[in-house]
């Protein structure tokens, strides 16, 4: 019952999001044909606009964009007119997803341990050394750190190829330069919460008991300061899956993220529809995900409709 | 002499804090026989917690530190542990359990697993066995069902329910003594009398000495053998309980009694407080701790620690009242008073 209504409620999300950016998009000043507005004929301005619907009113263009995306198809693009905008999602988002894949699992293990490590030992020298590095994460921008991961890793060392898609060697640098600020927030995060958990009553009961020093890390303290990151791992996961702007144009990866920006510079509705119902439907169902495991992480959580 | 079971000497804890230094526990000095109940009584900040936490070495150093005494279990000083051999004595030997059974349980793990992981942490029982050593551990502190209770986490427990776990916790490997930090200050009073009346069953049944902390005169009086009057970071009167009770020979032990409302009292009568406030432990007077409190204070009060008195076996007190050239008490309220 529960699961039933949570999917209704999704695709009431998605439906709220799509209709607000449809709206927002039109709001734009300018048309996907502003630009060729000077050297083509007002006729042929007409028909192309007539092709993509743009005669017509708002409100019927809402509905005749419904009416297609119910049925999955997402239309095409106006600025590459043989490609639709499914084929676009299809053939950029597996290399965005993978890297963004490699890039969380990264952030996750190196995170998680980074800020464990730190908490364990709050105030020596391997918290400092351990902030350190998570602040330089979050200080250093991706495309700041790109040009450098490269610079030495492939050009100066010549261990690993330079930019493009292809082999895993490929992806390596790209990982670690999606990763690093993700890496840097968990770690960070999970050392507070790692600490506070440290001071709880129930820590010293486990204390008390005799258990070894691993055991009361691991099952009384870890198992507790990981529930806060939980939550907020599952927006992060989305935004690294569905591909960043900038490490993909550095790197020239085939990915979707380009799309995202490209679209709106070109007004390309379709496009920009597309990759933001693409992203919201991710997001919605990656929260959904979340919350049922939750039900399995924290006993507390109980999955009920609503009310006690 | 008789060695006794348990034995704390000159106990002396302090904290660096930002402040200065604290001097939380000064030169405690008190014994808990087999099968005792000793309670320790006191105000808060006056040492009581730290004092057993010290025996459990639970205090975190830094910023605490045991400068000084030893505390002997069985002869055996616990203060001169490796932190590993202290592991083998903490939940086995001797185990504690804390005042707040809201957040004393781990909220993510099965409260029978809690109860496991102390058998199995000090006993070679594995899988099944420790399992059922656990449920009849849960069903010893009077909990139904056991073993549906068993696979419940803390948040689906009342907290007098909490407060059963952390006790059948405490008691999983049949400790020589459990250290009860104010075990049913958290809990209502109905609660309070069942947890009390339970941890006295299982101290027949076990014989388990139990050291038991609160601030509740009422909790000493149904509960405790001895008692230990703590002031100001030490203990200033101890006495078995009905001793300590009729024949209080401690200014500050009369005034903790003057404050217990009395439901006999044929009039209305007040409650009478100890005016002042407790020492500045960070400069702890070099008198007695509660001269400046005390209506019978005379000059030497202020200027020399009082020695421990012993004034039957078993009773001791820190006060020059009971030197013999003390004038009798009349004569020095008398004094103050014309002052």
């Amino acid at each position: 019952m529960y699961i039933v209504k949570r999917l209704l409620t999704m695709l009431l999300t998605i439906w709220v999001i799509a209709s607000l950016t449809f709206l927002i998009m039109k709001f734009i000043p300018g048309d996907p044909f502003a630009s060729d507005a000077d050297v083509l004929p007002e006729e042929v301005l007409q028909n192309m606009r007539a092709k993509y619907n743009l005669d017509e009113p708002i409100a019927m263009q809402y509905v005749l964009y419904m009416k297609d995306l119910v049925t999955f198809d997402l239309g095409y693009s106006i600025q590459s007119e043989t490609r639709s905008v499914n084929s676009i999602i299809a053939d950029g988002a597996p290399a965005s997803a993978l890297l963004g894949l490699q890039a969380m699992v990264v952030a996750l293990i190196f995170g998680l341990l980074l800020g464990i490590v730190a908490a364990l030992n709050q105030n020596k020298a391997l918290d400092y050394v351990s902030m350190f590095i998570a602040i330089i994460g979050i200080s250093v921008p991706s495309f700041i750190l790109a040009p450098l991961l490269i610079k030495y890793f492939a050009v100066e060392w010549g261990m690993l190829p330079v930019a493009s898609w292809g082999t895993w060697q490929h992806s390596i640098l790209p990982t670690l330069a999606l990763a690093a600020t993700p890496l840097a927030v968990i770690a960070r995060f999970m050392r507070s919460s790692m600490l506070e958990v440290t001071n709880q009553n129930y820590i010293k009961t486990a204390d008390a008991k005799g258990l070894s020093k691993s055991k009361l890390v691991i099952r009384h303290g870890i198992r507790n300061a990981i529930l806060p990151v939980i939550s907020f791992i599952g927006p992060l996961f989305v935004s690294l899956i569905t591909g960043t702007f900038v490490i993909e144009k550095i790197f020239a990866i085939p990915g979707i993220g380009r799309y995202f920006v490209d679209s709106i510079f070109n007004r390309d509705y379709p496009v920009i529809m597309g990759t933001t119902i693409f992203f919201s439907t991710l997001l919605v169902l990656t929260l959904f995900i979340i919350d049922i495991s939750y039900r399995y992480i924290d006993p507390r959580i109980k999955l009920t409709s609503g009310g006690e | 002499m008789l060695e006794h079971l348990l034995e704390v000497n000159n106990l002396e804890v302090r904290f660096k804090t930002y402040g200065g230094e604290v001097q939380a526990v000064r030169d405690v000095s008190f014994h808990v026989d087999k099968g005792e109940i000793l309670a320790i009584v006191g105000e808060s900040g006056s040492g009581k917690s730290v004092t057993v936490q010290s025996i459990m070495g639970l205090i975190p150093t830094p910023p605490g530190k045991i400068k000084n005494g030893e505390v002997l279990l069985e002869g055996q000083d616990l203060l001169k542990l490796s932190k590993r051999e202290m592991q083998k004595v903490k939940g086995s030997k001797i185990s504690m359990v804390f005042q707040d059974p809201m957040t004393s349980l781990n909220p993510t793990m099965k409260v029978g697993k809690q109860i496991t992981e102390s058998i199995t942490a000090h006993q070679d029982i594995k899988g099944q066995e420790a399992k059922e050593r656990a449920i009849d551990m849960i069903r010893l502190v009077g909990i139904s069902n056991p073993a549906e209770r068993y696979n419940q986490y803390p948040h689906e427990f009342s907290g007098g329910m909490r407060q059963r776990i952390m006790i059948a916790i405490a008691l999983a490997c049949h400790p020589q003594v459990l250290l009860a930090d104010e075990p049913t200050t958290a809990l209502d009073v109905t609660i309070q009398a069942q947890v009390l009346d339970l941890m006295k069953n299982l101290r027949d049944e076990l014989d388990t000495s139990i050291i038991l902390i609160t601030h509740d005169l009422g909790v000493v009086a149904e509960t405790a053998e001895r008692v230990a009057v703590m002031y100001g970071g030490m203990i200033v009167e101890t006495a078995p309980v009905n001793e300590l009770f009729n024949n209080p020979k401690h200014p500050y032990t009369w005034g903790l009694l003057e404050s217990i409302p009395d439901i006999h009292a044929a009039d209305k009568k007040r409650l009478v407080p100890i005016d002042g406030a407790p020492p500045d432990l960070f400069s702890p007077p070099k008198g007695c701790p509660f001269a400046p409190r005390c209506k019978y204070a005379m000059d030497v009060c202020v200027e020399a620690m009082p020695p421990a008195f012993s004034i039957e076996q078993g009773h001791e007190a820190k006060c020059w009242l009971n030197d013999s050239r003390t004038p009798a008490l009349q004569e020095l309220a008398a004094g103050r008073e014309q002052l």
